[in-house]
C-alpha cells in the first residue's frame, strides 16, 4: 500500500514520525539521567557523564532536525545521525576493551546494551530514511 | 509481593499496582503492533487504552507519593521523581503524536510508548529499591 505516492515523502510524516517518537524519547532518557548524574556525582565519572550529556543533546537536535525536514533540517539530521553512529561505535568498542575508561554507564556503553541496542539501531535507521527520502525534500 | 527489602519498607510501586499498567501497557502494545501490521490508524481501542493506561499510572503516582508523604523515602530520589514525572508523561505523549500520524505509523508510535512504559515501571521500582549500603 503506497500512501500518496513515493513523490513528497518528507522525514517529518509516516515512518520518520515513528523515528522522530524514538528520537524524542531517547531525548528524554538521556538527558535526565545525565542531568542528574551531573548534578548529584559528577566528580565520579565526569568523561562518561559529559558523554552522556553530548549523547543527550545530539538526540535532541537530531529529533528537531527531522521533525523540521526540508534541506537544513535534513543536513542536520544527517549530521547528528552520522556523529551518533561514529559515538556509539566508538564508545562501544573503547568500553568493551578499557573498561577502566568509562567507570559508570553511558547510553552508549556496550554499543548501547542498556537501552536494548537501539542507540546503535537508531542512528542505523535514521541515515536509511534520510536516504530514501532523499529525492522528495522540497 | 517480591522479596522484602531489606531496610523494611515495603516498596509502594510494587504489586498489583505496577503489574497492572505494565500488563495493560503490554496488551495496547500488541494492539498497536496487530494495527500497525494491518495499515489500520490508531483506533478507539488504542486511544482508550493509553487512557486507561494513564489512569492506572496515575493511581501508582499516587500511592507513591502517599508513601512518601508517609516518611518512606526512595533509594535514589531523584531519578525515582524523574521516572515517575516520565511516566506520567508517555501515554499521553504517544496520542498527541498518534492524532499528528493518522496512519499505520501512528499505530507504531503507539505500540513503541507502550512498549517503554514497562521499562521505565520497572526502572522506577529499581529507584525505589536501591538503597545505599
Amino acid at each position: 500500500m503506497v500512501e500518496a505516492g513515493p513523490a513528497r515523502r518528507r522525514t517529518n510524516s509516516g515512518p520518520g514520525r515513528l523515528l522522530i517518537a524514538v528520537y524524542l524519547l531517547f531525548a528524554i532518557a538521556a538527558t535526565s539521567r545525565a542531568g542528574l548524574q551531573i548534578a548529584t556525582k559528577f566528580d565520579e565519572a565526569p568523561v562518561a557523564y559529559l558523554l552522556s550529556a553530548l549523547a543527550a543533546l545530539i538526540y535532541i537536535v537530531a529529533a528537531v532536525g527531522l521533525a523540521r525536514a526540508g534541506h537544513t533540517g535534513r543536513r542536520v539530521a544527517l549530521a547528528c545521525c552520522s556523529v551518533e553512529l561514529v559515538g556509539v561505535v566508538a564508545v562501544g568498542v573503547l568500553s568493551v576493551v578499557d573498561r577502566e575508561l568509562f567507570p559508570d554507564e553511558t547510553v552508549w556503553s556496550q554499543f548501547g546494551s542498556g537501552y536494548g541496542y537501539i542507540p546503535l539501531v537508531l542512528p542505523v535507521l535514521g541515515l536509511l530514511w534520510l536516504w530514501r527520502t532523499r529525492h522528495d525534500h522540497a | 509481593m517480591g522479596p522484602v527489602t531489606s531496610v523494611g519498607t515495603d516498596s509502594p510501586v510494587d504489586g498489583i499496582v505496577a503489574t497492572v499498567p505494565i500488563v495493560l501497557s503490554l496488551l495496547v502494545a500488541v494492539w498497536a503492533l496487530v494495527a500497525a501490521v494491518r495499515h489500520r490508524p490508531p483506533d478507539r481501542v488504542q486511544v482508550v487504552g493509553l487512557a486507561v493506561l494513564e489512569v492506572a499510572l496515575l493511581v501508582l503516582s499516587v500511592l507513591a507519593l502517599v508513601a512518601v508523604g508517609g516518611g518512606d523515602r526512595p533509594g535514589e530520589p531523584g531519578a525515582f521523581f524523574g521516572y515517575l514525572v516520565t511516566l506520567i508523561c508517555l501515554p499521553p505523549l504517544a496520542w498527541v503524536l498518534a492524532r499528528m500520524e493518522p496512519t499505520r505509523w501512528g499505530s507504531a508510535i503507539v505500540c513503541a510508548v507502550c512498549l517503554v512504559t514497562p521499562v521505565v515501571v520497572v526502572r522506577l521500582q529499581q529507584t525505589w529499591e536501591v538503597l545505599g549500603g
